[in-house]
């Protein structure tokens, strides 16, 4: 009788109505508190990139970023574009650097976080770029925080799809990091230089510089990702981060 | 057209006490002398891949047990509903639903471990241990049976895959659960070893462990 073809597709069919629906269920189940991880995600890392977020969790997380970061959104000429193409508001924290990625980098929506004193939107002390690209296996993606002269690296926290742990997937690691940490973005002459990631680990001091880390052990191939997504996507924000430049000089000219 | 394995004579003895002998050896058997890595040498691919930290270790380790006790114990449930023809298939969409379930509820819970562990969270699905146990036990032994050997093939490869990350993280980048071990003794100098890192680290520690037991059991493979 449990040979015959019709008990194998009556059998097959409800197997995979009640496997279809539980997986459904676990899906509409959980989709808020998914997306809330998600979400609390973004923020540390935007955070992350400024500030140590150790100790600091969940909601204490989200209420320190709505206290502290102002986000806009430029385009590749460094204009501040508030709404897109029907009208409605941007939200930069919406914006997915992913799908962007994908556009003639003339197209794409560039946001900028700018982490401010608590409350005071004025007081900034760090800017926060939102970068992506290629790793081995599949995107990274992370953000950098420059100092207010916009050229030194204050911190960063990058993120990927799916690095090989242990080697690409170190680049989330807190001492990779810290590699990146008081470099510079550009030479004296204000010129694009990047900070690249060099082949292999413990090279000798002297191959390190400015502009210039240690590489990853194991993992040439995401450092070299790395080094792509960090200087096409600074070359996109190089006309926002000139304007701020200039305007952050004047200013100090004017105070001097 | 139906398995040996199916018509398995199951002993009858009045009201078997829930940890017998017999079953205690389903959950005994698989931690040492019947180990489904180092003796079976089943899901050897992800013992080499997610063992490089013993967080994301620690996590592979129960969400594999759980889904290899659960499913066992669903299709010993239902085994002589299942059609033998298709069995094979509807074994995989169990083990698939309880995996995807896993993969759901980290994202939703342990978002970094879900992203750390990434593809092989999904790739449970393909251990070799998960089908294997519901191949050859829990088609043809009750539910109760089915979860004691679930949860002892879960704890054998547990137990080899923690053993392994805890070398691979120790030697490899001198930490134990993200902890700077050798700091802490003041070794900070300590040199890690690279390859400890990389998957090839991974066998040698496999190769020491099954070399280890196979000295001391003298099982020889034939």
């Amino acid at each position: 009788m449990q040979q015959s073809n019709t008990y194998i597709i009556v059998f097959s069919a409800i197997l995979t109505i009640v496997c279809g629906g539980l997986l459904a269920l676990a899906n509409q189940g959980l989709k808020p508190r998914q997306e809330k991880s998600v979400e609390l995600d973004t923020k540390a890392k935007i955070l992350g990139a400024v500030v140590d977020l150790k100790g600091t969790k969940g909601d204490a997380i989200i209420d320190l970023y709505n206290e502290s970061i102002e986000a806009i959104t430029v385009n590749s000429e460094g204009e501040i574009i508030e709404k897109d193409e029907k009208g409605n508001p941007i939200i930069a924290e919406k914006v997915d650097v992913a799908k962007n990625y994908k556009l003639a980098p003339k197209e794409r929506l560039l946001p900028v976080f700018k982490y401010h004193k608590a409350g005071d939107k004025n007081a900034v002390e760090a800017y926060v770029f939102p970068v992506y690209g290629k790793g081995l296996w599949g995107p990274i993606w992370g953000f950098i925080a420059l100092e207010t002269d916009l050229n030194t690296i204050k911190g960063a926290s990058y993120d990927h799809k799916s690095e090989t742990p242990g080697l690409g997937a170190r680049i989330t690691a807190p001492d990779v990091i810290d590699r990146y940490k008081g470099k510079k973005l550009f030479n004296s002459s204000d010129q694009l230089v990047s900070v690249l990631m060099l082949k292999g680990e413990k090279n000798p001091a002297t191959m390190l510089d400015d502009h210039h880390i240690d590489g990853l052990s194991g993992a040439t191939l995401t450092a070299r990702g790395m080094n792509a997504m960090i200087e096409s996507y600074f070359e996109y924000y190089s006309a926002y981060i000139n304007k701020n430049k200039s305007s952050a000089s004047t200013t100090m000219a004017i105070a001097q | 057209m139906s398995t040996e394995t199916l018509e398995k004579p199951i002993e009858k003895k009045p009201a078997e006490p829930l940890f017998s002998k017999r079953r205690k050896k389903y959950i005994n058997d698989p931690l040492s002398s019947d180990n489904p890595i180092t003796i079976q040498v089943l899901g050897i691919c992800s013992a080499l891949a997610v063992t490089t930290q013993m967080r994301p270790t620690l996590i592979m380790a129960i969400s594999v047990t759980l889904v290899i006790v659960f499913s066992n114990l669903l299709i010993s449930s239902i085994r002589n509903l299942v059609p033998s023809r298709v069995r094979i298939i509807v074994q995989l969409a169990i083990v698939a639903t309880f995996v995807t379930l896993v993969s759901e509820v980290l994202k939703a819970y342990q978002y970094d471990m879900y992203k750390q562990l990434s593809v092989f969270v999904g790739l449970i699905i393909t251990n070799c241990i998960v089908m294997g146990r519901l191949e050859a036990f829990a088609m043809g032994n009750k539910p109760w049976d089915s979860v004691l050997d679930g949860l002892g093939s879960g704890l054998g490869y547990s137990w080899i895959i923690l053993a392994v990350a805890f070398f691979r993280e120790l030697l490899g980048s001198g930490n134990v659960f993200g902890w700077p071990v050798f700091d802490a003794i003041g070794l900070s100098g300590f040199p890690t070893n690279s390859l400890m890192v990389t998957p090839v680290g991974a066998f040698f520690i496999l190769g020491i462990i099954i070399w280890v037991q196979r000295t001391k059991s003298g099982y020889i493979e034939r």
